[in-house]
Order: structure tokens, then C-alpha cells, then sequence
């Protein structure tokens, strides 16, 4: 009479390690077991250019770096404090026209352009946004999409900075191993960086602009101020993959203002898994290699990125990196009722 | 010259697309003491608050904090001078915990500066202090209750944390916006020696309610508000025996009930 | 005398691009990041039918502005309905969209040929000295019938009427019984058709370029943003300021700065008047 009855279960695995970090010290395996996926990321992303097959390859991780810190910004603002940035492209332009500058006109090694490229272009990149940041909705994302487009006209139509031809004769890095390491050592500094400071109070402060906007009025903040803090912080990093990236190419023009910059980020964001700050790195580790794949299909890649995007949103997909954290951290198995 | 009173409001109107939401409203809260503003719904009770704290911006008047003209502060400033306010429709952080609610209060510029909390600045433990504050409005410390997460918490926690919000900020005047409002019986009477203690503290309270009994008991003196004007303002005595405010509460049960009661 | 006339030209043509994505954000609230997406696809489908499949001027501008006008639908319907309500997804999803059928065109082998629509009328006049060929003077007639006749659907049909209801209380107006999921395709539709129409009356003007797509999507939001998100009359205004201030900026600057005027035009309303020329009230408090 009775068919048997099963039902899935679901157990947490690891929950004395996730509730309180200090139980993880109670025995190896625990230890462990919350180190393995740090450790993977770390040694992982150490390991990719000794193995690659190739300078091509190489030069592939590199970008791949580049387009993770791109990613991290746009997660970072994007669902920490709800500011959808649809304009990436105008963070690494900056960067990367800054660096130019700097070490063409004034002959500033790498070493030097890239810090002070970040820094300065943060702070231009700010002010710039400064105007749409005490509104909410889509303000930010529309004046965001349209800086990259108003800026690469601008150079094209004053003709300034090497115009269309772009600036050229721009330093390389001493030789591709430093390349490598510094974009990856960037990419990890900043991940492991943000994912300390959104548990932070001033990350909570942070999700509370993003929440509750109301509420941090009342609490007698400004909460355009802690806008402003944010893009500095999401602005740097993309002004820094800016930076990196010209040297890399050793030249920097209007492509640098390019969709690609704006919009492979973002799908990588979503397909890693939002708002986990690691997830947009898995992403681009994914998506960047393909696009290179794919390379050959010129547009049709934006097509594909856009296509993947949309998917992603609109089935409100939690993402790889969720879904792998699930499984890593929970068991589910068939028992019987 | 005596001092100025701690907060006035002068001829404060504001119309919302030609809704008069409040009709040149004029009043004084002295030091120390707790106002009462009740009014049938609509009367502008709300749009008062938003209008005192920033939130909305007057068109005509003006709103005096020890004679320093405010009103076209922005709300942050507003809040950091001192008056808060809780918000009828609370918004926790429902994904954090209680205590982990009131670090964005404590993060605050004016938290950091008055309290002299232990540990302010950027990296500092707000953890303590907050428990502290949670204690002071009632969540147990050696209970669970701090260290729930803020969506599990029933509707008079809820309540206590907007005022613990308010409290973090060490504030001169808090304005309740009808903090009884969906409690039960015995959850408002905890917190009104909950009320008496901060009043006792200090603090100026402007309490909007709609549970008169409660508030009649512990206000000094009551403002009524009908269609955006003030209707009368007196003692509760005063206010229980007028007729005019018994005709604008025309068939509100409570104050039936209230004035038996009395 | 020159600067007037095209100027009445060009903000008449901003208008145009603008509308459909005021209504669409004005009823349902939803920023149709596809609109310029949407205008390129019936420029494209009126040369197919036109061109490719032959068929008359007249009725293969019609069927392209109902294919759109489906097509935004069907986006509506079957994309953007899942994100309601989700600002960040709105946006992505929509912009994806938008970018996904740019692109594709952009791959799909319409480049290196141009692209262009026959005028409708040939010729020109010259207006106190100053030459017009009749098509410009075609789009200013058309623009003002359009703000017409929308005026007059949002005020004297029972459709409109609903959509109106919506665009200032979704609640109320579903407790009124209308659909506000239904009502939100068909608002949707509608701005893909404004865009549509606007599309077959620009584009004779010049060539059908996928980045036409990209210039008609921010043009549009700025003239939105200036007028007040969501307010049409504040759009057509917004349409009048910008489409001056470029024309001035080109004949005194050149052309390449239409793209920085529209953006610094944003940019000053959003310090000066946030809500933008018209923006409600109710808008007003939400943003601020």
C-alpha cells in the first residue's frame, strides 16, 4: 500500500566553522575545509602563467586580470551600494589615458604611472560622477553609460592625446613575468581587500546606503558621502586596470573607451554569482577566454556576452560561485520518510 | 533674554499638488519635556515630522533647533544636530543581526563625536556598545535577542531598534512616529517606563500617536491637528474635556473610550 | 534665421526619439535601455521590406512599426515582466537586450554598405533665405501630430486612460480593475512603435547605422532626464532646449559635440533641479 516516500535533505556541513571562525581552529580537517577554496583561488591564480601553454595564453591571463578588476568594481558598487555602473569602459579609459600620459609626456616609469594613475583618476573619475550621486534609480547607470561615448568623442574631436591614433610608444613592463604577477597579485590584493571591507562597519554603512537610505539619513550620515567613498574605491581599481592594461598593450586610444570594457565585466559579475566579490573573478576566468575563443566572430561576442546577461537576470540564476559554495558547504541527500 | 525654546516651528505649510498638508502650523517644545501630537489619520501628523527632519522641505516657514534656523538642512545634518526621529514603517537591516543594526548609528559623525564611545574611528568594535544601547531599551542581554538576526524579531523589538537607532546617536529630541502603533497591550505597557527613562535622561520626546491612553499618561501637553492646521494644544486634561477635538474624532471609538476612561 | 529653423527641426526629431521612452518609464516605470535597439531594428525592417522584399513605401513602414511594436511587447512580456520592480535587473536586462540585437545586427552583415531610406517627399523650399527640403518640414508636421494625437489618447481612450491611471498609482489603478501587467505590454509596445515611428521619419534624413542605436538610446535619456523622467510634456520641452542648445554647439563648435552637449545638459539638471524641468512631486521625494 505504502510506495516509499523520499524527501531530499539538506545539511550544513560546515556550520561550526562558518558561525564562528574561532571553532575552525579546533582540528585540521576543519581548518581545511575553510582554507581549500581560498587557497585553490590563491595558488590557482599563481600557478595559471607557469602552466600556460604560450605567451598568447599568457597574455590572456593577464587580461583575464584586468577585466576581474573591472569586475570587482562593478559588484562592488553595483550591490553594495546599489550604484549600476553601465560604464566600466570610462574607469579604465581614464586610468589608462592618465598612465599614458604620464609616461609618454612625462616620462614616468611604469612603477610610478600606475599608482599615480589609480589615484588621480579615482579622484577625476568622482568628481565627475559627483552631480548623480545624491539621486537614486537610474540616474547613475544612464550618466555612467554615456561618459565613456562623451569622452572618446571629445578625443576625437579636439584631437587631443594622439586623437583617433591614440597615444603610442608607452612603456611595457620590465618582462611579462612581472606583467603577470602584478595583475594577479592586483586582482588578489583587491578581492581579498573588498571582502574585508564590505564586513566592515564602513561596509555595513555601505549596504545600509544601498537598503536603507532612509534610515542612514536619519542616522545623521551623509549618504552622498559614502557614495562618493565607494566610487572612489570601485573607480580606483577600474582606473587601475586601465593603467595595467596600457602598459600591457603599450599604447592607449578611444578602444580603451570601448563596450567590451563595460560590458564583459557585468556578465561576469552575474555569471560568477552577484554581490560575492569572488564570483566576478571566477566569471572573467570563464568568460574572457571564451571571448578570446571567440574572437574570430568580431560583434557576435557582445551578442553572446548580452544574450548570457539577460539569461542570467531574467531566470535570476544565483550564479556559479553560490551555487558552488552551496554544494561545498551543505550535503543533500535522499532519505526516506 | 531667556533661552530659546528647543525647538519651534513658525507658520510651517507644505502642499502637496495642491493637497494642503500642513496650513502654516505654529509651535514650541520646551527642554526636557514629552509633546504629544495626535489628529485623526491624514491631519499631517507625518508630514510635521518630515518636515521638522528634513526628509521633506517646507514651502513657507521656518523651523527653529535652539533658535538656529533648519529647515533647509538636508536630513543628515538635521539628524546630526541632534533631532532624530523613527519611522512608521520600520526598515531594518533585516540580514543582520539586532546589535550588528546599530553600527550604522554608531558609524555616524555625531556618534563618534558625542558619545565617546569606546572604539570609534574606522575599524573600531562598535560590538560592546551597541549591546549596551540594546540593553538600555529593553533586549535582554544575556538572552538570544541582541544576536537574532533583525527578520526574526517581532514588531516590538522592531520598534525598540528604531528608538535604539535614535538612542545610538546620543540625540537631544527624539520624534516618535507612532512607536505603539502595532503592539499589543502588554508590549506598550514595557515601553512606556521605557519612555519615562529616557525622558528622565533628558531628552526631548514629540510623541505621534494614535493609542491616547498611553500617551495621554505621559505627555505634558498634547497638539491636535486636523486637516493640517492645529486644532488646539493644551494639557491632556484640557485636550479630553475640549469639544472641538471630540467633533474631529467623530466616531473614533478610542476617544470614546478615552474620555469614559477619564 | 538658420540656427531657428534647424533647431525647430532637430528638437522636433529629439522629440521624437524621446517619447517612447518617456511613456514607457512614465507608465510602467521600466527604463527601456532597448529603445534605440528597437529604433534601428524597424529602420532595418522597413529597407528589408522595401528594398529586399519590394513592397510599397507606405505599407512596409506600417508593417515595421507593428512588427515593433510586437517585438517590444514580446520583450516586455516575456523578459522584462520577470525583473519588475528590480532597478539593477530593469536596467541589465533591458540594456542587454538592446545590446544583444545591436550587435547582432552590427554582425549580421549590415556594414560596409550604407543603408539608406528614400525620402518621402522630394525637394525643398527655402524659408526666409534659408533652404529646407520638404522632409525636414515633414518631420516637424509629424512630430506635433504625434504629441497630438498622443495627447489626445492619453486623455479621451479608454486605453489611454488606464495607462494614465497607472503611470500615477499602479495600486489604485489595479484595484480599479485594470491589468496592470497587460497595460505595462501594451505601454510598451507603444513606446516601440513611438520609437519605430520615429525611426521611418528620421532616418530618410540620413544612413541606417547600428550607431544610430547607441546616440538615439542617449539622446533620448537625456532629453528625459532634462524634462523630468516620465513627464512627455517635460520631454518635448526638454526635446526644444537640447535640440537648440546642439544646433548652436554645431554650428559654432562642430558636430562632434552633440554627444557632450546632451551629456552636460544631464549633468546641469541633475545639480541645478534634480527632478528635471517637470518632474512630479511625488518624484521628486522618492529621488532626493
Amino acid at each position: 500500500m505504502k510506495s516509499e516516500q523520499k524527501r531530499q535533505e539538506r545539511i550544513d556541513r560546515g556550520i561550526k566553522v562558518r558561525s564562528e571562525n574561532i571553532y575552525a581552529l579546533m582540528s585540521w580537517r576543519e581548518l581545511a575545509y575553510l582554507a581549500a577554496p581560498r587557497l585553490a583561488l590563491i595558488l590557482g591564480m599563481l600557478i595559471l602563467p607557469l602552466v600556460m601553454p604560450g605567451t598568447y595564453w599568457q597574455r590572456v591571463i593577464s587580461i583575464v586580470c584586468i577585466y576581474a578588476l573591472l569586475a570587482l568594481s562593478f559588484d562592488f558598487l553595483a550591490h553594495f551600494l546599489g550604484l549600476v555602473s553601465l560604464g566600466g569602459a570610462f574607469f579604465t579609459g581614464v586610468g589608462g589615458y592618465l598612465a599614458a600620459i604620464m609616461n609618454t609626456s612625462w616620462g614616468l616609469p611604469p612603477a610610478l604611472t600606475i599608482p599615480l594613475a589609480t589615484v588621480a583618476g579615482a579622484c577625476i573619475c568622482t568628481l565627475v560622477l559627483l552631480p548623480c550621486l545624491p539621486l537614486r534609480g537610474v540616474y547613475f547607470a544612464i550618466v555612467t553609460l554615456m561618459y565613456p561615448l562623451a569622452f572618446a568623442r571629445v578625443i576625437e574631436a579636439l584631437d587631443i592625446f594622439g586623437g583617433t591614433d591614440g597615444i603610442t610608444g608607452i612603456d611595457s613592463f620590465v618582462n611579462r613575468w612581472v606583467e603577470q604577477y602584478l595583475v594577479i597579485s592586483a586582482v588578489l590584493l583587491v578581492l581579498f581587500g573588498l571582502r574585508r571591507l564590505v564586513n566592515l562597519d564602513l561596509g555595513l554603512v555601505f549596504r545600509a546606503v544601498k537598503d536603507n537610505d532612509q534610515a542612514v539619513k536619519a542616522s545623521g550620515m551623509s549618504v552622498t558621502r559614502y557614495k562618493a567613498i565607494a566610487v572612489f574605491i570601485g573607480s580606483a581599481m577600474g582606473c587601475l586596470s586601465g593603467a595595467c592594461l596600457v602598459h600591457i598593450y603599450m599604447w592607449s586610444g578611444i578602444s580603451l573607451f570601448a563596450l567590451d570594457f563595460s560590458i564583459l565585466p557585468i556578465a561576469a559579475t552575474v555569471i560568477g554569482g552577484a554581490g560575492t566579490l569572488a564570483g566576478p573573478v571566477l566569471g572573467c576566468l570563464i568568460l574572457v577566454p571564451v571571448s578570446e575563443l571567440l574572437r574570430a566572430f568580431g560583434t557576435l561576442r557582445i551578442v553572446f556576452y548580452a544574450l548570457i546577461l539577460m539569461a542570467f537576470v531574467v531566470f535570476r540564476s544565483e550564479g556559479l560561485l553560490v551555487y558552488g559554495r552551496r554544494k561545498y558547504e551543505q550535503f543533500e541527500r535522499w532519505t526516506s520518510v | 533674554m531667556t533661552d530659546p525654546p528647543i525647538l519651534e516651528v513658525r507658520r510651517a505649510s507644505k502642499t502637496f499638488g495642491g493637497v494642503v498638508a500642513l496650513g502654516g502650523i505654529s509651535f514650541q517644545v520646551e527642554q526636557g519635556e514629552i509633546l504629544g501630537i495626535i489628529g485623526p489619520n491624514g491631519s499631517g501628523k507625518t508630514t510635521l515630522v518630515n518636515c521638522i527632519t528634513g526628509f521633506v522641505r517646507l514651502d513657507e516657514g521656518e523651523v527653529l533647533f535652539r533658535g538656529e534656523d533648519i529647515s533647509r538642512k538636508p536630513p543628515h545634518r538635521i539628524a546630526d544636530m541632534g533631532i532624530t526621529r523613527t519611522f512608521q514603517i520600520m526598515r531594518p537591516y533585516y540580514s543582520l543581526p539586532a546589535f550588528r543594526n546599530l553600527v550604522i548609528p554608531l558609524f555616524s559623525p555625531r556618534a563618534r563625536r558625542t558619545g565617546g564611545w569606546r572604539g570609534g574611528g574606522l575599524l573600531g568594535d562598535r560590538k560592546t556598545v551597541s549591546i549596551d544601547i540594546l540593553e538600555e531599551i529593553g533586549f535582554e542581554r544575556d538572552s538570544q535577542v541582541p544576536y537574532k538576526m533583525a527578520s526574526t524579531l517581532p514588531t516590538g523589538y522592531l520598534k525598540r531598534l528604531e528608538l535604539a537607532r535614535c538612542l545610538a546617536l546620543r540625540p537631544e529630541i527624539i520624534i516618535c512616529d507612532e512607536v505603539f502603533s502595532g503592539l499589543s497591550m502588554s508590549e506598550i505597557a514595557s515601553m512606556v517606563p521605557l519612555m519615562e527613562r529616557l525622558q528622565m535622561e533628558g531628552i526631548t520626546l514629540i510623541m505621534i500617536e494614535h493609542r491616547l491612553r498611553e500617551l495621554f499618561r505621559l505627555a505634558g501637553r498634547i497638539m491636535v491637528l486636523n486637516f493640517g492646521a492645529k486644532l488646539m494644544e493644551g494639557s491632556p486634561a484640557e485636550v479630553m474635556a475640549s469639544e472641538k477635538v471630540k467633533e474631529a474624532y467623530f466616531g473614533s471609538e478610542e476617544v470614546e473610550e478615552v474620555m469614559t476612561y477619564a | 534665421m538658420d540656427i531657428l529653423i534647424y533647431g525647430v527641426i532637430n528638437s522636433i526629431a529629439l522629440a521624437l526619439m524621446a517619447l517612447g521612452f518617456a511613456l514607457v518609464y512614465g507608465i510602467s516605470r521600466v527604463p527601456n535601455f532597448a529603445h534605440g535597439a528597437l529604433y534601428v531594428v524597424s529602420g532595418f525592417v522597413t529597407w528589408a521590406l522595401l528594398r529586399a522584399a519590394g513592397l510599397h513605401y507606405f505599407l512596409s513602414i506600417c508593417i515595421s512599426m507593428s512588427l515593433t511594436a510586437i517585438l517590444g511587447g514580446l520583450i516586455y512580456q516575456f523578459v522584462l515582466i520577470r525583473v519588475r520592480g528590480m532597478p539593477i535587473s530593469e536596467i541589465i536586462a533591458s540594456y542587454a537586450i538592446g545590446l544583444a540585437i545591436l550587435e547582432g545586427l552590427r554582425w549580421g552583415g549590415f556594414k560596409g554598405m550604407t543603408y539608406t531610406l528614400p525620402v518621402f517627399i522630394d525637394g525643398s523650399i527655402s524659408i526666409v533665405g534659408t533652404p529646407v527640403d520638404f522632409h525636414r518640414l515633414l518631420v516637424v508636421l509629424a512630430g506635433a501630430a504625434v504629441v497630438f494625437l498622443l495627447w489626445l489618447f492619453t486623455r479621451f481612450t479608454r486605453t489611454g486612460l488606464a495607462l494614465r491611471g497607472m503611470a500615477q498609482d499602479e495600486r489604485a489603478a489595479l484595484m480599479l480593475g485594470i491589468d496592470s501587467d497587460f497595460m505595462a505590454v501594451v505601454a510598451m509596445a507603444l513606446g516601440s512603435m513611438l520609437a519605430a515611428l520615429a525611426a521611418v521619419i528620421l532616418l530618410p534624413l540620413g544612413n541606417i547605422v547600428v550607431e544610430a542605436g547607441y546616440n538615439v538610446l542617449i539622446l533620448a535619456i537625456s532629453v528625459c532626464i532634462v524634462g523630468g523622467l516620465g513627464s512627455w510634456m517635460g520631454a518635448v520641452l526638454a526635446a526644444f532646449l537640447i535640440g537648440f542648445a546642439q544646433i548652436i554647439t554645431v554650428v559654432y563648435l562642430g558636430p562632434h559635440f552633440q554627444m557632450v552637449v546632451a551629456l552636460l545638459a544631464i549633468i546641469i539638471t541633475l545639480i541645478i533641479k534634480p527632478s528635471g524641468l517637470f518632474g512630479r512631486q511625488k518624484e521628486l521625494e522618492e529621488r532626493v
